[in-house]
């Protein structure tokens, strides 16, 4: 059995023999133990269909929002097992950027940022709301791209500023981590590469879960990798010694490209 | 980077968790409440409208006050029948539709051809209108068409002609969209075999859009065999069964109508009601199943 | 060659049948008409009277769109909260389940029962219903009008609104939810915004709908030819007017009857025109 736990001191995210199963008998995600690194890159990977997704969305039960949904097991955040907690509380502390940039096209950029406060009927002051705009805008370096734009709707943005703002977005709660699932899949490479680096830099206030379906991202700005196969997590370590050192022969033809 | 800081708010979970489910409760007890009618309906027409069918129900023609009162005061079932409504519906409603139909998948047809064309946008927002003009204003064009100058006097026809306008919106634009689902390579197909135009559209496209076609008819048909508005002052109604379109002609829902404005035939009209209900909703079924085949059928 | 060209003149005349047929019903309506108008003047749609006494006939329009008016937008608004439920129903809480599919068929056989069915349940079973809760003496007027047209529209409502709230993006709601919404909140803050063009068009829809209905508001409405007196006055549509006095009218009577049926016309194809313009501004 390869390693798939790491010792880490205070994990923030702890997962214990998660199984999760759309349909009777079909599981996606199959017993899967892990500790998350605090305030680290963390990529998920794996071929098609081998249930990485399924695996982020249950960080923040993501997942409960299909019928028919059974899980098995637990996942807890900083001890406090997740599904005893509210899903509102839960998804302000657990954010998400999904693959395929999506502002809410009603409302302006400013609306946009804000819009986890106004969807949890949280009133502010002007003045703490446009705080929170201004500095989710700074961290993700939209800032100076929008700010004479803040009011106007969000569609004449590119799909990186668009993602961006996704991301500002779900920081705007300041949650202790950040679920990105296949975030720059739609983005051309110019875009790519500015959201990795801003993840890099995220990564010292936030802890970051991604899936991706590019090795190279993962190699590229992850700390540590998981590589799943078929629902299973086969091999977790750190991203370098997982490269360079496969420990289980999938990962090895995974990483070599034999399949994927 | 500094971290956002969260300014202090008042936390209102469970208070936005019951909400949430006080709303879906609302919404759960409201959709019930809307179908709720349905039943009600149904089940009072059947139950008071079976006792009077029989097989007379349906040949004889139907009975005049003076009968129904005598019947009721000797308290036997009131006789006769609603013949003459059934044939008049019958008449009426084939007229409309040897009038609507064919005109009807002509233009559909048409439109169909020349999609892009102003004319046929034009064409296509008067038949929107078309279709919204109450029933009743159909019956006052085709009084005044009609009854007034074709066959002076009150007349099949002059019913047939009102239920054909409302019919034919509603043929044009099944006809259209039917065309529309057809995949293009095989209009394509017929023609590079040489066929002449006609024949492209008598013996591929129909054909190959029968089940759409037939769902379009199917529904329109439903639809005017309940109208009663329009009959009233176009075909008038009669007491025998009637063959000549350019006479006043019986029609069930005019039936209907007569029984419920005479105090000795009232008992009458559920049974014609629950005839004209099954038939109309056994049109409204069948043309739905088929509707619902086509979709299947294009999924694969 | 010549036979295709033949096919295609055919299939164009049949095209302009929809011109005659739409032109015919204007000039007919607005000849038949005109005699009235003469005789009373544009101050015939806001006049207040029906008096059909040989030497002092006077007809005007007022109390049959007041009624159709009240009517029709009371019905509206009782149906309001009944079709948007079953759309939320349908399209967002159960979609693709079996019940909602069961509902969604229930809901369109209203659509399939005949106007003058409803109207007799409307006066054998409602009206008494109503006669007992003492809100009315006889049961008739606007109120229990406007209920059975409710009834009637809730297919018209429903059906294009369900429509349209499931094509809002999944997307976007899970945005909404992976912030902390709970399904109200997604709703009335992702949903809503989204589909609100087409909900609205769906309803002004309904109320085209609900403008022409004639047999089942003539059973209901007490035929009385003034302005309702409140919510259980009785009153009369333009519909109903027409379906009652038109057999037997001429003269003068007729051309008013004919005048209303044009106004009718106007009313009825102004609100389609809105609702069909709104849905193409949306899409």
């Amino acid at each position: 059995m390869t390693e798939t736990l790491i010792n880490i001191e205070k994990p923030v995210l702890k997962v214990r023999d998660l199984s999760i199963a759309y349909e009777a008998g079909k599981y996606a995600v199959k017993e899967i133990n892990a500790d998350i690194e605090s305030k680290a890159i963390t990529a998920i990977m794996g071929p098609s269909g081998c249930g990485k997704s399924t695996l982020l969305r249950a960080f923040n039960r993501m997942h409960e929002l299909y019928p028919n949904i059974k899980t098995k097991g637990a996942i807890y955040l900083n001890d406090k097992d997740i599904h005893e907690m509210s899903t509102i509380e839960l998804r302000r502390k657990i954010g998400m950027v999904f693959q395929r940039p999506n502002p809410f096209p009603t409302m302006n950029i400013y609306e946009n940022v804000i819009a986890g406060y106004k969807l949890n009927g949280i009133k502010l002051k002007r003045s703490e709301r446009d705080e929170i705009v201004e500095k989710s805008l700074t961290n993700v370096t939209l800032w100076d791209e929008v700010k004479d734009s803040l009011f106007k709707k969000g569609t004449f943005l590119s799909g990186g500023q668009q993602q961006r703002l996704c991301i500002a977005r779900a920081i705007a709660f300041n949650p202790e981590v950040l679920l990105l699932d296949e975030p720059t899949s739609a983005l051309d490479p110019v875009a790519t590469a500015r959201i990795e680096d801003l993840l890099v830099d995220l990564k010292k206030d936030y802890t970051i879960l991604l899936v991706t379906h590019n090795m190279s991202q993962a190699a590229r700005i992850s700390d540590n990798s998981m590589f799943m196969y078929l629902g299973e997590l086969v091999e977790y370590g750190k991203t370098d010694t997982m490269f360079t050192n496969p420990k289980d022969p999938r990962t090895e033809g995974y990483l070599t490209g034999k399949f994927g | 980077m500094a971290v956002n800081k969260i300014p202090a708010f008042i936390d209102n979970i469970d208070g936005r968790n019951k909400k949430n489910k006080l709303f879906l409760g609302l919404v759960i007890a409201m959709s019930l409440l809307t179908v709720v009618p349905i039943f009600f309906i149904i089940s009072k027409i059947i139950i008071n409208g079976i006792g009077q069918i029989n097989f007379n129900f349906f040949v004889q023609t139907s009975p005049d006050s003076l009968q129904a009162m005598t019947a009721i005061t000797n308290n036997e079932t009131i006789p006769g029948g609603i013949a003459n409504g059934i044939m008049g519906t019958f008449l009426i409603v084939l007229v409309s539709s040897v009038m609507a139909i064919p005109v009807g998948m002509m233009i559909g047809i048409y439109l169909y051809e020349n999609q892009d064309r102003r004319y046929s946008n034009i064409l296509r927002n008067i038949t929107e209108i078309l279709q919204g003009v109450p029933s009743i204003v159909l019956g006052i064009i085709s009084y005044l068409w009609i009854v007034k100058n074709i066959t002076n006097g009150f007349s099949a026809f002059a019913g047939s002609v009102a239920l054909s306008i409302m019919m034919l919106p509603m043929i044009i634009r099944s006809t259209e969209e039917t065309m529309k689902m057809i995949p293009n390579e095989i209009r394509e197909a017929a023609f590079a075999m040489g066929a002449p135009y006609h024949n492209v559209i008598l013996r591929v496209l129909i054909p190959t859009g029968f089940s759409g076609l037939s769902t379009g008819i199917l529904l329109s048909l439903s639809r005017i065999l309940g109208e009663t508005a329009p009959l009233m002052m176009t075909a008038l109604g009669s007491s025998v069964i009637n063959y000549n379109i350019t006479k006043p002609t019986s029609a069930v829902p005019l039936l209907i109508w007569e029984f419920y404005n005479d105090p000795n035939m009232v008992k009458l009209v559920w049974s014609s009601s629950l005839f004209l209900m099954a038939f109309v909703l056994t049109l409204n079924i069948l043309s739905r199943r088929i509707a619902a085949k086509r979709k299947i059928g294009k999924k694969r | 060659m010549n036979s295709d060209k033949l096919t295609k003149t055919i299939l164009f005349s049949a095209s302009l049948l929809v011109l005659i047929v739409a032109a015919g019903i204007m000039f007919s309506l607005i000849g038949g008409a005109i005699p009235a108008f003469k005789a009373f003047g544009l101050k015939f749609i806001i006049t207040n009277k029906w008096n059909p006494t040989e030497g002092h006939e006077v007809y005007g329009a007022l109390p049959f769109i007041a009624g159709t008016l009240i009517t029709s937008i009371l019905a509206l608004i009782i149906c309001l909260p009944l079709a948007f439920s079953t759309s939320l129903f349908v399209a967002e809480y159960f979609r693709n389940t079996r019940v909602a599919n069961i509902l969604s068929s229930l809901v369109d056989l209203l659509a399939g029962i005949p106007s003058i069915v409803y109207g007799l349940w409307g006066f054998y079973t409602l009206r008494p219903f109503i006669v007992n809760l003492g809100l009315s003496d006889q049961g008739f007027g606007i109120f229990t009008s406007s209920l059975i047209l409710a009834i009637m529209i809730i297919p018209f409502a429903t059906s294009l609104s369900t429509e349209i709230i499931s094509m809002v993006p999944d997307e976007l709601k899970e945005a909404a939810y992976s912030l902390g919404a709970t399904r109200l909140e997604v709703i009335f803050n992702v949903i809503i915004p989204n589909a609100r063009s087409g909900i609205i068009a769906s309803y002004i829809l309904a109320l085209g709908r609900a403008l022409g209905e004639t047999m089942a508001v003539t059973m209901l409405i007490g035929n009385s030819n003034v302005m309702p007196s409140g919510l259980f006055g009785a009153g009369n549509t333009m519909a109903s007017i027409i379906a009652n006095q038109f057999g037997e009218a001429s003269g003068l009577k007729l051309s008013s009857l004919i005048a209303i049926g044009l106004i009718l016309f106007a009313i009825t194809g102004i609100v389609n025109s809105i609702g069909k313009y709104i849905i193409k501004q949306f899409s």
